[in-house]
């Protein structure tokens, strides 16, 4: 899941503090699941705002979409927007993107800080997994991605700086490589990383993905 | 032609390298006397690139600063700061210049340095660069496959970590470079000489030091302060609490810094499968005269052109 977490008060408060009324737009897929976008928190953000803002403030309304990163979905609460001024948006970035779009007449705030893709280790803590690099080799290094847990992202094992299972960045993060080199002795696998793995491929530039199968060109 | 680190090595006399780094400033005296005072009693020294992710002139600039002084280089390059196109245009334009060694790393991540917030680069990790830089040398392409006017002329170095556990999975990462192509290895510091032999023998079991020069890394310690960085916070560095309890004890630090560092050489240099010792004493260069006296390895091979 995309996995988010509240921005600071003051940093949200600036960028709310002149309007005249602000809609607060929760999430509520990925990061309502990560405590960050559902009512919950919405209620708790539009108090902490009333308390702590000075007058004259916004008049504040709420409203909670499935997926914000969905324009079908985030169509559906257009008439919600119509008296106020700007959104603050508890999502995602993507979906303060597509409630930009969708809504280009009004002012969007992202009130998150999107983290990464992750998941739940334990309540309360979260851990990035993959980068959404575009070219997946876990079947290659034993179900770890070393691209989002190896704080170089290498692809060809543990650097001089990986200690008894730590990481020179900090003794708190696991080295990546250690793992994938555990796992893989266990599984008597060690050959897919004896050898030395090319340069990556995938070219950095912004990404589509067109699925031909389904694609329905509206014309 | 071959560099005098090659010939040295290859004629079996035991190596010696020192580090050399460059200033944080524009100043080239500084390497200029760094560089006067190691040549009578090195081989080639080391030039370190942003070590510890700190910003330092760089370390093709020092490099060339080195041997307009006659000092030759072993160029520091790491994949931290520079993507595929700067580490193949960086080394050709090292070959050009005269650079005959190049020592070919991963690089410390930026989070530990003086630039945290820098992003790190490691578009290629230390295993490809390898890999690419033997491919320019030998078959004169570059990653692309696109072929090269003239070739690089490497002699080409990487590092190996005998005090990192699990021992296993490094020795892996030793025969994976040798396999790509390193000709030397340089090791990180020795002050645990009974873990740095057991290390060895992995390597000699494994016939690594068949294939490639085995250089070991050894550094005078100049303060109890310094040993204890080195202890808790250098990647890859064991040091004994005998070696700390010495320098509790000591009188003159430095003295026994120094002491302890002869003490290593002398069982070093019986090991077999060694080929050389590298001095790490980076700001203390003036050390590594007396060092290399004092341990019977001066003065250095000369060679006749």
């Amino acid at each position: 899941m995309i996995v988010a977490e509240i921005k600071p008060l003051e940093e949200i408060k600036e960028m709310v503090k002149d309007k005249k009324g602000v809609l607060l737009v929760g999430c509520n897929t990925c990061t309502a699941v990560c405590f960050s976008s559902g009512k919950r928190e919405l209620e708790l953000l539009q108090t902490q705002l009333d308390l702590s803002l000075e007058n004259p403030k916004p008049a504040f309304w709420q409203v909670i979409v499935r997926r914000a990163c969905e324009p079908e979905m985030v169509t559906e609460i257009s008439d919600y927007t119509r008296e106020v001024e700007a959104i603050l948006c508890l999502s995602c970035g993507i979906g303060v993107q597509t409630l930009s779009d969708i809504f280009p007449k009004k002012q969007v705030f992202p009130a998150l800080n999107t983290s990464f893709l992750g998941r739940p280790e334990k309540l309360g803590f979260w851990q990035e997994v993959c980068v959404a690099c575009g070219d997946c080799i876990l079947h290659l290094t034993g179900g770890i991605c070393p691209l989002s847990r190896c704080a170089k992202g290498l692809l060809n094992g543990p650097c001089g700086g990986s200690h008894e299972g730590k990481c020179e960045v900090s003794p708190d993060i696991p080295c990546a490589w250690e793992e994938i080199f555990t796992r893989l002795k266990e599984k008597n696998q060690l050959n897919m990383i004896r050898k030395t793995k090319e340069p990556r491929k995938v070219i950095r530039k912004p990404r589509y993905l067109l699925r031909e199968d389904i694609f329905e060109d509206e014309k | 032609m071959k560099s005098n680190l090659e010939r040295v090595l290859r004629e079996k006399k035991f190596a010696v390298t020192a580090e050399l780094g460059p200033p944080r400033g524009a100043d080239p005296d500084n390497v200029r006397e760094k560089a006067r005072i190691l040549k009578p009693y090195v081989d080639a020294a080391n030039v370190t690139d942003n070590q510890s992710a700190v910003v330092y002139m760089c370390s093709l600039a020092a490099s060339v600063l080195m041997i307009e002084e006659g000092l030759e280089p072993v160029f520091q390059i790491t994949c931290r700061d520079r993507n595929r196109l700067a580490l193949q245009s960086d080394l050709l334009g090292a070959s050009a210049l005269g650079i005959r060694n190049v020592l070919l790393l991963t690089g410390d991540h930026p989070s530990i340095g003086d630039h945290p917030e820098a992003k790190g680069v490691f578009d290629l990790d230390s295993q490809q660069l390898i890999q690419l830089t033997k491919k320019m040398r030998e078959e004169g392409k570059l990653l692309n496959d696109r072929e090269l006017t003239k070739s690089p002329d490497f002699f080409i170095g990487a590092a190996a970590s005998p005090f990192n556990e699990p021992l296993e999975a490094h020795m892996m990462q030793m025969e994976k470079k040798v396999e790509s192509g390193v000709d030397f290895f340089q090791t990180q510091i020795v002050y645990d000489l009974e873990k740095f032999k057991k290390w060895v023998s992995e390597v000699h079991e494994r016939r690594i030091d068949e294939k490639a020069f085995i250089i070991a890394g050894v550094a005078p310690i100049k303060s109890l302060g310094m040993a204890n960085y080195m202890k808790n916070y250098v990647p890859g560095v064991s040091v004994p609490d005998a070696v700390i309890k010495r320098l509790e004890k000591a009188s003159d630090k430095k003295k026994e810094g120094i002491k302890i560092c002869l003490e290593v050489i002398d069982e070093v240099k019986k090991i077999k499968g060694i080929s050389g010792i590298h001095i790490m004493a980076i700001g203390w260069e003036e050390a590594v005269p007396e060092i290399v006296e004092s341990a019977g390895l001066f003065p250095r091979p000369a060679f006749k052109e």
